[in-house]
């Protein structure tokens, strides 16, 4: 429970920030360590080790707590979100710079009351001694936050990559079709050897595009329309040994358009969509058709047309486990691609669905 | 007399593996329809009456759930001529969910591969339980014929698996305009047809969202589910009776009429 909870010192931070704030903690308290040790043997001043380190152990912790687990208290009012509490605005800034300070003076302080000494006199004996230690704390501490800031934003981006291919992965690899899939083959083998070959090598085909969807994120990478339709064919083709007469699949892609490129698989999340809520759910099943057709000199469409139950573009999707993710997808995907159109979405209850995507002709 | 059995599956070739599964498992067993969907599982066990039901999960239109669901409150009461209520086998290939609420195990589930030593387990369970029937005097009264453990699960496997956000406010189409309800006026909900009725005490509005997609969102301690198609107000109900027949009946505070409850929700009402 420890590792989920976090360490039980900051119990009363958020669950998701506590590990990191740890790890900042002995960070700055090691980097600490290293600080009093050098000033008290590179300062020309002669500082005593023990005073050296009780004021940098005092000062350090002091900015450490307003910089970080104060800012993730603050977080909302500093405009930042969790799980990544870092935020880059005005008021952050802001509130850093004045952490710093307030947290330098607060250090401070409490090393005197230790000591009984005052490091404010020093202000008047050597002003640029004074200087020195304030801009170096400043300095310290600048590099700290800046580092910080960015190593976790970078952790927090590779994260959030990380979780959309594992959400690709667990929309493709959905078990009941795994499992069902399965199932068929096991029939086949016993009645139809030949015909199970056929599925199995399909079902390897559809497994290999699906992982290696989820590896690499380019976006072109040579994979073409002519690419895309056979993994299509691939998942129509184990789906109709499934769902026998009640799905019919035409593909009519003309030959000029298959060599044009397109994002690997773009279009298999709609084909699902269109078995997984339209077909599977109607009795009767239902045909899919996909067409790419040119459109004007400098784009081309392809439509994406079930006969299936269709739904009320208007109406909240309904809660449902694995649902959703597909559409909203292909929706991202698209407004990254420069000189895509908006993805259309045609579709009425019991009326089908028509999903539009255009797309940049490339010469 | 040899048992009789129903197989409802959508995928043609599961549907045909299971029964030739079966044929070796229990060669006794005669199965008397094979249909490919929720519908048609209902209408032919009831016109059937075969001892044991294989209920493939999800199946387009009705899931194997919802069939089951409906047999119970649809299955004639016991009496000349009627058969005890089918002892449930669901098969599915793969629903983390359901499997949890199978572990109490009223009802038999398989898992899709269907394994022949997984499916002689099965058959010897059915075989059991049937037997364990006809030791029983077969003239019983009607909850006899479904046993509270079988409706039981049969609730749990219904319920909605994941609440989701709390709906506070209805929102209907009437004419042009959209008519606004806050949830706490709201007294019944029934399913009709392609609609929802949403009755409060004194207006009738209609909304397209199914039942079942619309439970998740309702707080399951305030709204009862007395019927396959109705949910009412628990705060609201003022009485429940019932007829020389055995069958319940809920009236309400402010409405008039009197409201249906199945055999698979009366267990829900009992004296304190």
């Amino acid at each position: 429970m420890t590792s989920s909870q976090g360490p039980w010192w900051l119990r009363w931070l958020p669950a998701d920030s506590r590990a990191g704030v740890q790890r900042r903690a002995f960070i700055v308290w090691g980097m600490a360590a290293v600080i009093g040790v050098a000033q008290s043997l590179l300062s020309p001043y002669q500082h005593p080790l023990g005073m050296s380190l009780l004021y940098s152990y005092a000062i350090s912790t002091c900015i450490w707590c307003l910089c970080d687990p104060l800012r993730i208290v603050l977080h909302r009012w500093l405009g930042a979100q969790p799980p990544y509490y870092w935020s880059f605005n005005a008021r952050s800034i802001a509130y850093q710079v004045l952490a710093v300070v307030v947290g330098y003076a607060a250090g401070t302080a409490l090393g005197d009351a230790y000591t009984g000494q005052s490091s404010w006199q020093l202000l008047q004996l050597s002003p640029q001694r004074f200087w020195g230690f304030v801009l170096g704390s400043f300095g310290i501490s600048a590099g700290f936050l800046f580092f910080f800031y960015h190593r976790e934003k970078a952790q927090a981006l590779e994260q959030q990559a990380t979780e959309a291919r594992l959400k690709l992965l667990e929309t493709q690899l959905e078990p009941h079709m795994l499992f069902n899939t399965l199932a068929n083959l096991r029939v086949l083998i016993q009645v139809d050897p030949p015909r199970a070959v056929a599925m199995l090598d399909r079902l390897g085909d559809y497994l290999r595009a699906t992982l290696k969807a989820s590896r690499t994120d380019a976006v072109g990478g040579g994979h073409t329309l002519a690419d895309e339709a056979a993994r299509l064919r691939d998942y129509l083709e184990l789906m109709a040994v499934r769902m026998g007469p009640r799905l019919g699949y035409a593909l009519d892609l003309p030959d000029t358009l298959l060599q044009q490129p397109v994002p690997p698989l773009l279009l298999q999340p709609l084909v699902e969509n269109a078995i997984r809520h339209g077909l599977e759910p109607q009795v009767e099943g239902g045909r899919i058709t996909v067409t790419a057709q040119p459109d004007g000199p400098r784009q081309w469409r392809i439509t994406v047309r079930d006969t299936g139950v269709g739904m009320d573009p208007q109406a909240p999707p309904p809660p449902r486990a694995d649902g959703g993710f597909g559409l909203a997808q292909v929706r991202e995907r698209m407004a990254s691609l420069p000189g895509a159109g908006p993805v259309q979405v045609d579709s009425a209850p019991g009326q089908g669905t028509r999903i539009t995507l255009t797309l940049p002709l490339q010469p | 007399m040899h048992a009789t059995a129903l197989i409802a599956e959508d995928e043609p070739l599961l549907a045909a593996a299971l029964q030739a599964e079966l044929a070796r498992a229990w060669p006794q067993l005669q199965i008397v329809a094979t249909v490919g969907h929720g519908a048609a599982a209902v209408e032919q066990a009831l016109a059937l009456q075969p001892q044991v039901l294989f209920l493939d999960i999800r199946m387009p239109g009705q899931s194997g759930l919802e069939a089951a669901a409906e047999l119970a409150e649809e299955w004639p009461d016991a009496g000349p001529g009627s058969a005890p209520f089918p002892v449930i086998v669901f098969v599915t290939a793969y629903d983390q969910y359901a499997l949890q609420a199978f572990e109490a195990q009223a009802v038999d589930y398989l898992l899709k591969p269907v394994l022949p030593e997984r499916l002689a387990r099965t058959v010897q369970r059915v075989q059991g339980q049937l037997a364990q029937r006809q030791a029983c005097a077969p003239e019983q009264s009607p909850a006899a014929a479904l046993p509270e453990a079988t409706l039981a699960q049969l609730r749990a496997l219904l319920a909605p698996a994941t609440p989701a956000e709390p709906l506070r406010v209805i929102q209907a189409s009437v004419g042009q305009q959209i008519r606004l309800v806050p949830i706490d006026e709201v007294l019944v909900f029934e399913a009709a047809d392609k609609y929802l009725r949403v009755l409060t005490a004194d207006s009738e509005l209609l909304i397209r969202t199914p039942l079942k997609d619309l439970l998740p969102q309702l707080d399951a301690g305030a709204f009862w589910q007395i019927h396959r198609g109705t949910v009412v107000r628990a705060s609201a109900i003022h009485s429940v009776q019932r007829d020389e027949a055995g069958k319940l009946s809920l009236r309400l505070r402010e409405r008039p009429e009197a409201w249906p409850v199945s055999r698979l929700y009366a267990p829900r009402f009992k004296a304190m």
